[in-house]
Parts: structure tokens; sequence; C-alpha cells
């Protein structure tokens, strides 16, 4: 094949089809510490202990799951509205098999108790190098491939695509900076409170670029394709663009408020989280209104009902957001289940479901197929999901906002009204719910895992054929 | 103190900040003047990517806008109120350290004299006193429960505090200096001095001391390394001395456990424990309602 003339779907397969694995690994470790937390005599021995694999779970879901549609869109979308192939066929292998080596090495260290202890960025030092020779390959790939694009302007997905790209390399790199000690234990550079904040200047902002600015890009690119409809407005992509990758990188020390951090850094994390409400919506705004014409097909495309729905979730959990990073909100919500539900609603609404849309737009095209093996599994799926999302998050802020009130409940004289353990216990029911809602997740993903299959076998690997510039894309 | 090693930092946030601001400003009012008359159509921006993906220019909605202004005002009057710009205070003169010191000085005002009211009656009478006792639970349900247990019955190295088998001493005198100094509680390590065997022989005389079954012989030959060190402290008899905090070794009450294994351990590695002092912390009418709630705990015969 004259691989020059087409797009390489190949590394885009690749991606897709781990994604579907690992989003089914990622969340089934997910519901097995939510099942031991309601029933603590699931933790069996040291390795499947909830404190280990807490990490593997997050890891998962976050840079396997998250991880690998990432890599698998950003290759499919910068390709396709460069119109050009991507730089190199063999980098572009190699961030795949560097990126599962990564997976791996993390689902065999993490039980094992090697660990950083940062948050989100517990790999130790050896995994954290290789980590950033595949984020530099995979920066080379799509920079290299913008670079060589046959059409003028840079389509907004891209933006948001590289923006992710430049900041996790710097996120990572300056957090993860640590003198080893032996192979697998190695210390942080920082002590204390610049430790902390360090930590969650790297904490946020993952949330902030991984988790938000690069599934905007995915955003930008799936759901103007699915509706059939152009963007809504490119002066609002400017806006929302630059206001919120500038403000995102000062919104981190609202996870330490009330703590040893100065105050000065605290209100600042905290005005700035508030001026982040706006341009978070900016992309919702964007994604939404794109619809206008198009809203009929909501009734019969699943695959636009995942991706409007997580637009929703994208609005509802960017709103809390800045609600909890209000020092008086957080200080009834920090540190309670709540934060758990709202990181839930935007990682299961927002990540999880613009991912599963656009993988259901992608995998098909990839495999030579017009639609999935079955829509109604699709429509299913959908439900599943959503129901679950619902009762997760719903039973959380239950649980957040108790635990909230019965650990700052005084008697009359002053003594505390509940026992920390009368709090633990309060929660059961709502954590058997949360439970149910993770248990009907994973079963969505079971069923696309079981319609990618029938997809795949039916289908055949194909590279789509790189068109002719058109005159009007000069 | 200052939070900054130099001027420098300080000066460096606020002008961060600041251009930041106006900057963000700067951008939303640069791209809010063009409007759609009502009935114009909106132009496409005339790129186009990927066969069909184009992008109208809407305006940005204005409700939005206004959204982005309001939160823009908002933060600059908590900067201008609080602390955040460098080293500017804030008008309010707000600190965090302060804030925490005022709610417990108001807290104190309101709260301390339901305490101290029972300072003037005898430890034995508060115990006496239901009301007390409900306090003095509640107390203990906040401060001393993470190591105690809900239960007061103690763990591993927390003593049973329910069971009349005193460390130091249960008299109310010696409770609450127990709770307002602390204390620490201290074994010297043998396993070096003594070797594997004499530590064996010594545990296992130990155990017979509490009627444990036990291997006659070793214990034999323990009772004499028993008589020439642990007694000083343990005494002859072995039933412990409250003075320095030495456990009776003949009632089999156990702090760390008394296993062969857990015995051997203890005397091989000795042992270090500390109790945290309270006096400052909670004040002389907690402590004292407290004491009575310890007290009343092995002697109300409500043990719970």
């Amino acid at each position: 094949m004259d691989t020059q003339s087409t797009y390489n779907y190949k590394v885009v397969r690749q991606f897709s089809i781990m994604t579907v694995v690992w989003g089914i690994v990622g969340m089934l470790v997910g519901v097995i510490i939510a099942a031991q937390l309601v029933w603590p005599e699931l933790n069996f021995g040291p390795w499947f202990h909830y404190g280990r694999l807490r990490p593997l779970h997050t890891n998962a879901v976050i840079f396997a799951f998250g991880g690998s549609a990432l890599f698998a869109t950003s290759y499919y979308v910068v390709q396709r509205t460069c119109h050009v192939r991507l730089l190199s066929d063999k980098l572009a292998a190699f961030t795949f098999w560097g990126w599962q080596l990564v997976i791996v090495l993390a689902a065999v260290t993490l039980p094992l108790g090697l660990t950083t202890g940062k948050e989100y960025a517990e790999l130790e030092w050896p995994i954290d190098i290789l980590i950033t020779v595949v984020w530099v390959a995979y920066a080379i790939v799509f920079f290299g491939t913008l670079a060589i694009r046959k059409v003028k302007h840079i389509y907004v997905a891209n933006w948001f695509y590289g923006a992710f790209i430049l900041a996790v390399a710097l996120l990572h790199i300056v957090n993860s900076l640590e003198v080893p000690v032996t192979m697998w234990k190695s210390y942080s550079v920082y002590a204390g409170a610049v430790d902390a904040m360090v930590q969650w200047w790297y904490g946020h902002n993952a949330v902030g670029f991984f988790l938000t600015a690069a599934f905007l890009g995915m955003m930008y690119y799936f759901v103007p394709k699915q509706a059939g409809r152009p963007v809504y407005s490119y002066r609002l992509s400017v806006v929302h663009f630059w206001a919120l990758i500038f403000t995102y990188m000062w919104a981190g020390p609202h996870h330490l408020h009330y703590t040893a951090l100065p105050d000065w850094t605290q209100s600042l994390g905290m005005a700035f989280s508030l001026v982040l409400l706006a341009p978070s919506w900016g992309g919702m705004i964007n994604g939404i209104m794109t619809l206008s014409g198009a809203w009929h097909k909501l009734r019969t495309d699943p695959v636009l009902k995942f991706l409007v729905v997580s637009l929703s979730f994208y609005g509802m959990s960017t709103f809390e957001g800045p609600m909890m990073s209000i020092k008086t909100v957080n200080a009834l919500s920090h540190y309670t289940d709540w934060t758990i539900g709202h990181v839930h609603s935007g990682a299961l609404g927002w990540v999880a479901f613009i991912s599963i849309g656009s993988m259901y737009y992608l995998i098909p095209r990839l495999f030579g197929r017009d639609a999935m093996h079955s829509v109604k599994l699709i429509e299913t799926h959908f439900w599943l999901a959503t129901v679950g999302v619902v009762l997760y998050i719903a039973s959380l802020w239950i649980a957040g906002v108790m635990e909230g009130l019965m650990w700052r409940a005084l008697n009359p004289d002053g003594t505390l009204t509940y026992s920390f353990a009368e709090a633990v216990k309060a929660t059961y029911p709502y954590l058997f719910v949360r439970f149910l809602g993770g248990v009907l997740f994973l079963t969505g993903m079971l069923l696309m895992a079981y319609n990618t299959y029938r997809t795949v076998v039916a289908g055949r690997a194909v590279d789509a054929k790189i068109p002719a510039v058109a005159v009007h894309a000069h | 103190m200052s939070d900054f090693v130099s001027n420098f930092w300080g000066v460096y946030i606020a002008v961060v900040v600041i251009v930041g601001f106006v900057g963000l400003a700067y951008l939303l009012f640069s791209q809010s003047k063009t409007t759609v008359k009502k009935g114009e159509q909106v132009e496409i921006t005339g790129h186009v990517w990927d066969d069909d993906l184009a992008e109208y220019n809407n305006p940005l909605p204005r409700w939005w806008m206004l959204m982005f202004y309001i939160t823009l005002v908002f933060g600059a009057v908590y900067l201008t109120l609080y602390p955040g710009l460098g080293t500017w205070k804030g008008l309010r003169g707000w600190t965090s350290v302060g804030q925490y010191k005022e709610e417990k000085a108001q807290a104190e005002a309101k709260y301390q004299p339901l305490y101290d009211k029972f300072l003037k009656q005898d430890v034995k009478a508060v115990a006496a006193d239901p009301e007390a006792q409900a306090m003095g639970k509640r107390l203990f349900q906040t401060y001393c429960v993470q190591c105690h247990g809900s239960d007061a019955r103690g763990a591993k190295g927390f003593p049973n505090l329910t069971d009349n088998d005193w460390l130091y001493g249960g008299t109310p005198e010696i409770i609450k200096t127990t709770i307002s100094g602390g204390r620490q509680g201290q074994m010297p390590a043998f396993g070096a001095a003594f070797g594997e065997e004499k530590v064996k022989d010594a545990a296992n005389y130990v155990m017979s001391l509490s009627g444990k079954k036990h291997d006659a012989d070793r214990a034999a030959r323990g009772k004499e390394t028993f008589a020439a060190i642990c007694s000083a402290c343990h005494g002859a008899d072995g039933k412990g001395n409250q003075a320095v905090g030495a456990p009776n070794l003949t009632d089999n009450v156990w702090l760390y456990g008394g296993t062969e294994k857990t015995i051997i351990e203890t005397i091989t590695n000795g042992r270090n424990n500390q109790m945290p002092a309270w006096k400052d912390f909670l004040g002389d009418g907690k402590v004292h309602l407290l004491t009575s709630y310890v007290y009343g705990l092995s002697h109300n015969g409500t043990a719970q």
C-alpha cells in the first residue's frame, strides 16, 4: 500500500482497541475498591488491599483508558484536519508500545507497593523517565504532523490537543523531579508545603489539561462531525481557549485550603478557580450550540447522546468545581465523599462519555464499516452509563454533605456530636449505591467491548485515502 | 513572618496576578464588540477541514460575557480585601491563624465555664454525677478514642481503661497527672545483653507468673535472670512498680500481648511508648472532667 497517500489508521486502531480494554480494566478495579469500602473483608493480603488498588484504579482510568483515547483521537484528528499522514509511523508505533509498557509497569509496581506517594503521579522514577521519553516522541509526532499540514489554518481541536501535550510534559517533569535511592525508591526534591503545592499544581492541571483541555479537543472534532453542523463560534473558541489554559495553571491551591499553605496562595487559588467558570463553560456552550439545527438527531442517534450528555456533565462539574473552591464551601466539602462524587461527575460523566461517543464514531470508520455492529446496544450502553453516573454522584453528594455536617456538629458543651466512626457508619448505604452505580457503568463498558468485537471481526482494517486539498481549504 | 525569601517575589506575584486579570478582561473586551442584528445570517469563517468541518463566527453570548466579567470583578475585590497579591495583607487584615485564634477564644469563653464549674467538686463526686459523666464521655469520644478506642478498652500498646488495672496508678490524683502531663513508658532492650536463650528463659518465667502454659526448665533458669535484672523495675514478686510505670506481670493483663513470641520481642527490643500531655491543649476544666470519667470507667460499675 502506498503509505503516503493514506492516513496512518493503524496506530489509531491500536489505541482505540486498548481504550476499550483499559476502560474495562480500570473501571473493574474501581468497582472492586468501591466494594471494598462497603465490605472491608474483601481486602486480601497486601497486594489487593484498597490502599494499593486505589492508585491502580486512578492510573488505569486516567492514563490507560483516557490516555489511549487521547492518543487515538489526537492522531486521527490531527491527520484528518491537516490532510496529511502522521510525521513518522515508526515514532507513532513507539508511542503506542511505550505507553502500553508504562501501563503494564504501573499495573505491576502499584500492587507491589512501589509508589512515590504523590497522587496521580505514583509511578516510580524509572517509569517516570519512560513516560517522559514516550511523551517527547508523542510531541514530535503531533507537532511534526501539524508542521507539515496541507491546510493553512490549524483546526481548533488541535490547539487543545497541542496545549495538552505541552502542559502535561511540563507538569510531569516538574512534579516528578526526584532523587533515586534504589531501583524502585526515590525521594521528591521538594519538601513540606512546597512539595504539597507542586503536587497540587500538578494534580489540578492534570485535571485541567489531561482531563479537560485534551477532551475538549476531542469534543471539537467529534461533536460537529457527528452532528453534521459547523462549530457554533470560532470567536468563542479563541477566547475560551486562551482564558482556560492561562487560568487553570493558578487553581491548584484550592486543594490545600486550610492547610500550612500560606494564606496568599490559598486566596489566589480560590480567586482564579472562580474565574475559571466562564472559560470552562465556553467549551460547553460551543459544543451544545453546535447542535442547534440538529436537535432532532438526538432522538435517534445514541452516539450523539453520549457526546451531548458528556457536555452537560462537563458544564455541571465545571460549575461545581469553582463552587467547591470557595473556602467556606470547601470547609464543608473537603475530605468528604463529595469530592469523590465531583471527580466522577467529571471523570465518568464528561471524560468517559465523550471518549465512548468518540470511539463509537471512530471504530467503524477504522474497520471499513458504516456504523457499529449494533446501534441498539449503543443505546442500551448509553442508558446503563447514564443511570450509573447519576446513582454514583447523587449518592456521594448525600454522603459527602452528611459527613461534612456530622464532622462539624457540636454538642451544647462544645464537644463533637459524632465520633469519626459514626460518620463512617452513616455513609454505608450511600457507598453501596455508589458501588451499584459503578457496576452499571462497567456493565455498559462490557456491552461496548462486545459491540466492538462484532464490529471488528465483521470488518477489515482500512486506511482512508488522503483527499486532494480542496480549493477553499487553502 | 514573611512567606517570601526576598521582596522581589512578593512584587513578582502581585504583578503577574494583576497582569493576568487585566489580560483576561482585555481578551474578553477585545472580542465582545461584534454583534449580529436580528434576522441577519451568521457567516461561516470560510475555513473547511476534513470535508465538512466548518465554523460559524457567532458573537460571544452576552450572559456568558457578563458571568466572566462578574468573576473577574469578584476576584479583584477579593484580592483587595484578603491576602493574595504577594505581601499585600488585604484591607480586612485577615489571616487564617487570626481566625483560628479568634474562634478558639470565642469557644473557650462560651464553653470553658461549663467545664470549670466541676473544678470545685472532687473527682469522685464528679464521677458520680450523670451529667458530668455524659460530658466526660463526649470529651473522651473526641480526644481519647483514637488510641484507647471508643469502648475505652484500648488496643495493642494502648492500655485498657476499664479493667481497674493501672500502669501508673488509678487514684484520681494519678489519673489527672497522667492526662495532664502525659507519660513516657520505656523498657530497655535486653536482647544484646541476654542473648537469645536467656531471653527465652526469662519470657517463660514471665509467663509462669501469670499462670500461663510455659516450659518449666526454662522458667526455672529465667527466674534467676528475673531476680538479677528485671526485678529492679518489675519487683521481686513481679507485681510491678507504679511509680515508674512498670507493669504488673502476674495478672495476665498484657499491654503488648502475652504470647511467648511477643514477650520475647518485648524483652529483646524493649518498648517505647508515649501518651501526649493534654493540660495545655484542653485546660484544667476538661482534664478534670476526663479524669473523673476515666476514674468512673472502672469504679462506677457501668464501664462501657
